[in-house]
């Protein structure tokens, strides 16, 4: 009677267990990095944050003749240019997205969608040139007495109207971060499965009516994502920032007046950078932008996570 | 022929120039359920898409022909889609309930759609009728915050037709509701039509023989895309007319 071989399991648990420590030691190549960069930066910073503490994010005191370093107006450079940015951005954004995906037919779509991703393959530097000799003085010109007319009453629409200022950096941003956060909502959009658009067209919804019930709802986390990655697209954008937003480093309400965000004063000022503790002071800039871009994208996932657990719910 | 609540007459249909229906003539009966038999790719998803305008939102997708409601042509240049599908409202195959709105939303979607404003109260009085209608209500009456997601297929799928009632349709469309379904929920579905056929005009595309012998009061045969036989449900499946009819129902068909 011939006897069954076994073979057992061996082999193939053995080429598992390769496979999965191979992979785990990349995820933690990746984290060592994060790790690494941090300790780094966080090590060239030390100068700073001992000779300041805590009080460097909250003095707007930037001042390299006195060696007196403060992260505030930075911090608010990015954040109020980074949000009007996506102000600007994300409806246009939405808009030209629900255009390719619901209105145009497919060959326009294509051709739209295409010439859309081209400005992402504009370099920053030609945005930043754009800015300074187009768009900034057009804006100064048009936009801004308009804004001040209609919308003077409020504080950020009054003063000086200059052509390097946050507004113009917030709009060359928007312009900036449009193409990646409309291909990805595209993308969303036209995921939503038939049956969802059927299902509302059937209950006598109009084209708009089936986006606001079947398209927009369901396409909702994958929106806040393409928003996430516009928004640090917008945080971390240096040169054509640091080109058109006038290097200020001064919070004012006003829009028309220059400003300066954390990558652009980095970028301006490092090469020309006089005492240990300037360098030390522009690193930590660095170390608060880092902490800001991943602080805001945790902040960003959990919002998904929590609006697709709340909605998404599976069957008991 | 004179009390059809929907009749069509030479219907034909394409997907880019091929033609799937070859000129349907037929007529659904007022408060009554009509069941559309017929192998499956022979049409009637076609034929039944056709009578809400559903069949052009497919691009590529055309008919000619009348379909006419109360007598009216839905085909007519003045008249706009959105109002007929208001009109005549549907089912579809798998369960489609939208996902990120609760149980009482799904119901109301409908309502909240252009030039239909109802109160709050009215809104809440129209989602329990429209959920006891679809028998639902007792299932669902404790929980209708949660996500229409959390049901089971079946509740899924009367979820849907509660949806498609409280826009208050004259017409529901069924496009074979019970396939996704288990032979319970199936049951429920067909105890369903029969209440539902009081206040509606039904009509039904099944490839389940018994379905539609059980449910239905009439019966058409549909093969390749031709009307091959309509008739009274009981003499479709007693003594059918044609040859095709009684191989299909008889189970000798390919
Ligand atoms: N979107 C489509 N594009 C092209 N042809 C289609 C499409 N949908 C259906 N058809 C064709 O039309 C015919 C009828 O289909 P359908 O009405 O779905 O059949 P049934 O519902 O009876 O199974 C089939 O031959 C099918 O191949
Ligand atoms: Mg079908």
């Amino acid at each position: 009677m011939p006897r069954v071989k076994t073979r057992g399991f061996g082999v193939r648990a053995v080429g598992d267990r390769i496979f999965n420590l191979t992979t785990l030691a990349m995820a933690l190549v990746i984290l060592a990095l994060l790790a690494g960069l941090t300790a780094e930066l966080f090590r060239h910073a030390l100068p700073s944050i001992k000779a300041f503490g805590f009080g460097f994010l909250t003095s707007t005191d930037w001042d390299p003749t006195t060696d007196q370093y403060g992260a505030l107006p930075f911090i608010y450079g990015t954040a109020v240019s980074s949000a009007l940015a996506l102000l600007i951005a994300v409806p246009l954004a939405l808009g030209v997205a629900l255009c390719l995906s619901e209105m145009a037919p497919a060959w326009l779509s294509r051709k739209i969608g295409f010439m859309v991703e081209l400005l992402a393959a504009i370099p920053s530097v030609v945005y930043g040139l754009w800015g300074i000799f187009v768009a900034g003085p057009w804006l100064r010109d048009h936009l801004d007495p308009l804004l001040a007319k209609y919308l003077g009453f409020l504080p950020l629409f009054q003063g000086p109207q200059v052509s390097v200022s946050m507004l113009t950096a917030s709009v060359i941003l928007a312009i900036m971060v449009l193409p990646y956060i409309s291909a990805v909502c595209t993308d969303v959009f036209r995921a939503v499965p038939r049956s969802q658009r059927e299902a509302a067209l059937a209950l006598g919804a109009t084209k708009w009516e089936m986006v606001r019930i079947a398209v927009l709802p369901y396409g909702v986390s994958g929106i806040i994502g393409a928003i996430i990655l516009g928004l640090g697209r917008a945080l971390g954008e240096t040169i054509a920032v640091a080109m058109v937003i006038g290097n200020s480093p001064q919070i004012s309400a006003s829009l028309f007046m220059p400003s300066a965000t954390l990558a652009s004063v980095i970028a301006n000022e490092f090469v020309e950078a006089t005492s240990t503790l300037n360098l030390a002071a522009l690193v930590e800039l660095g170390l608060v932008l880092l902490v800001l871009g991943l602080g805001l994208n945790i902040a960003a996932r959990l919002m998904v996570y929590g609006a697709t657990q709340r909605r998404f719910q599976k069957p008991a | 022929m004179a009390d059809n609540k929907m009749s069509t007459r030479d219907l034909r249909a394409f997907f880019h120039k091929v033609e799937a229906l070859h000129g349907v003539t037929l007529g659904f009966a007022g408060n009554r359920v009509t069941a559309i038999i017929g192998p499956s790719g022979c049409g009637k998803s076609t034929l039944v898409r056709c009578l809400n305008r559903m069949h052009e939102v497919v691009p590529g997708a055309a008919c000619t022909g009348q379909v006419l409601l109360d007598g009216e042509d839905i085909y007519a240049p003045a008249i706009d889609p959105v109002q007929v599908r208001r009109r005549v409202g549907m089912v579809f195959q798998k369960p489609t309930p939208f996902p990120t709105m609760s149980i009482e939303d799904n119901v109301a979607a409908g309502l909240k759609l252009n030039g239909i404003a109802v109160s709050r109260a009215e809104r809440d009085r129209m989602v329990e009728e429209s959920l006891r209608r679809a028998a639902l209500w007792d299932e669902v009456k404790d929980r209708l915050k949660r996500p229409g997601a959390s049901l089971s297929g079946g509740q899924q799928q009367r979820l849907c037709v509660a949806r498609a009632l409280a826009v208050e349709p004259e017409v529901l469309l069924m496009d074979e509701p019970c396939s996704a379904l288990d032979p319970i929920s199936t049951a429920r579905i067909e105890e369903l039509l029969l209440e539902l056929k009081e206040n509606f005009t039904i009509i039904i595309v099944t490839h389940n023989m018994q379905q539609a012998a059980r449910c239905s009061d009439f019966t058409a045969f549909l093969y390749a895309g031709d009307l091959i036989e309509f008739g009274e449900t009981k003499q479709i499946f007693t003594t059918p007319a044609r040859r095709e009819t009684e191989d299909y129902i008889t189970g000798r068909f390919g």
